[in-house]
């Protein structure tokens, strides 16, 4: 798979930090499962954190003592078992594997709700604010024009769309923000899904869309 | 003798704990993993659960379950080395990831959403010998001396960031700056720690 968009910088920060919506996160770690490059660059910014964790010391401002109450503890399991954690074989398939753990590892099997003909979407289980869902939508369609408060990531997984930035096929990370006003049209022979998530409601920049911007929620 | 240089003196040599190199850290974890030698681990617990501690802390998680994370971080320690890759991380860059993702699953109750280690599990012989002395922690101290350089507003967002657990937008209205803002300054400083830091790799 030959990737041509890449996640921003300050996204990989903030995935690093762990400062993302679960959301945000979860299209991250999708991107970064299919994206040796990303993944190069997530150990850098990973980097920052042990960095940044081996610096914490001698702070009077936070109660960080430890006493060998812990450590006794801790001897005491390190003799336990663990429960084992064999990673099942995964199985072939153009889900990334973060992903799959929440819709499955099959998209022929994830269940689709219709907003207009031609455009599905399904909601993944995040409640903070922002949009997480997976959308389908048919060659030729196009999403109402918008712009967004915060930013917005997807991740394309099947097809491939256009929009004022380019041509964003399966692999590739649409990773934007509020600066970018854009309308995405499908160009490729099947349906283009892809993984959406934002940090805040976006921003129709027509009545229409701002007309069904209550219905669609995108 | 008042002069001797330290250390001259050969009576109290057994009592002079030799100074630990910061580069032994991911090296000593490495070999912890591979021999399962429990004073390693006290080593290892002793220098990192203090700073799990206090990170833990920072990120928000409440402090009467400070303790319970970080016992639970540190256990992973020792059940997840198995999975620790020295050519790929400093033992400090591991542990924080545990850390973080550990102290989210707390505080959100749902895990964060991570590429497993086992989807890019180590290319077998080499890796699970221990690794040519810690190329991985002369990068974490070199890292560490570079975020020192940076300057203070690019500073800034990145302890918001990692310490604070804040997003972009988040930061934006913190500091009452745009979103825009935010994002070009922890570019500048995720560049700049990449020059400084890279160099080698």
């Amino acid at each position: 798979m030959k990737i041509n968009h890449h996640l921003d910088d300050a996204t990989l920060v903030s995935y690093s930090a762990g400062a993302l919506s679960q959301g945000m996160a979860l299209v991250v770690a999708s991107h970064l499962a299919i994206c040796p490059e990303c993944q190069r660059r997530n150990e850098q910014t990973d980097a920052i954190g042990g960095a940044l964790l081996d610096d914490l010391v001698d702070d009077s401002a936070v109660d960080d003592k430890i006493d060998d109450g812990m450590l006794n503890d801790l001897l005491a399991k390190l003799d336990e078992e663990p429960e084992v954690t064999t990673a099942a074989p995964w199985p072939k398939t153009d889900i990334p594997r973060p992903l799959a753990e929440y819709v499955g590892a099959n998209l022929e099997r994830v269940e689709w709700k219709r907003i207009v003909p031609g455009v599905y979407f399904h909601e993944l289980p995040f409640g903070n604010g922002g949009v997480s869902r997976l959308l389908r939508i048919a060659p030729g369609k196009t999403i109402l024009p918008h712009s967004h408060e915060g930013n917005e990531l997807t991740l394309i997984l099947r097809g491939s769309f256009s929009d004022e930035l380019g041509r964003f096929a399966a692999g590739d990370v649409a990773d934007l923000d509020d600066q970018v006003e854009h309308q995405p049209l499908v160009d490729s022979s099947e349906d283009c899904i892809c993984l959406v998530a934002t940090d805040a409601p976006l921003r129709f920049t027509t009545w229409f869309g701002r007309l069904v911007q209550p219905i669609t929620g995108f | 003798m008042k002069n001797s240089p330290p250390g001259d003196d050969v009576e109290n040599l057994a009592s002079l704990k030799p100074p630990r190199a910061s580069e032994d850290w991911t090296e000593m974890l490495a070999l912890m993993a591979e021999t399962r030698d429990k004073s390693l681990y006290v080593d290892l617990f002793r220098h990192f659960a203090p700073r799990v501690k206090a990170y833990v802390l920072r990120l928000g998680v409440v402090p009467s379950a400070a303790e319970e994370v970080t016992q639970e971080i540190m256990l992973a320690v020792w059940r997840k080395a198995h999975l620790f890759n020295a050519a790929k991380a400093a033992a400090s860059t591991w542990i924080f990831t545990l850390a973080r993702n550990q102290s989210i699953d707390w505080m959100r109750s749902q895990k964060y959403p991570q590429y497993e280690f086992d989807d890019q599990k180590p290319e077998t012989s080499e890796a699970a010998s221990v690794p040519s002395a810690g190329e991985a922690e002369v990068l974490s101290d070199r890292m560490a001396a570079a975020i020192k350089t940076l300057p203070e507003n690019q500073a800034q967002v990145i302890f918001m960031s990692f310490f604070e657990g804040r997003s972009h937008g988040e930061i934006a209205n913190r500091l009452d700056i745009p979103l825009g803002s935010v994002k070009s300054r922890l570019r500048l400083a995720s560049e700049k720690l990449r020059t400084l830091w890279g160099d080698a790799v």
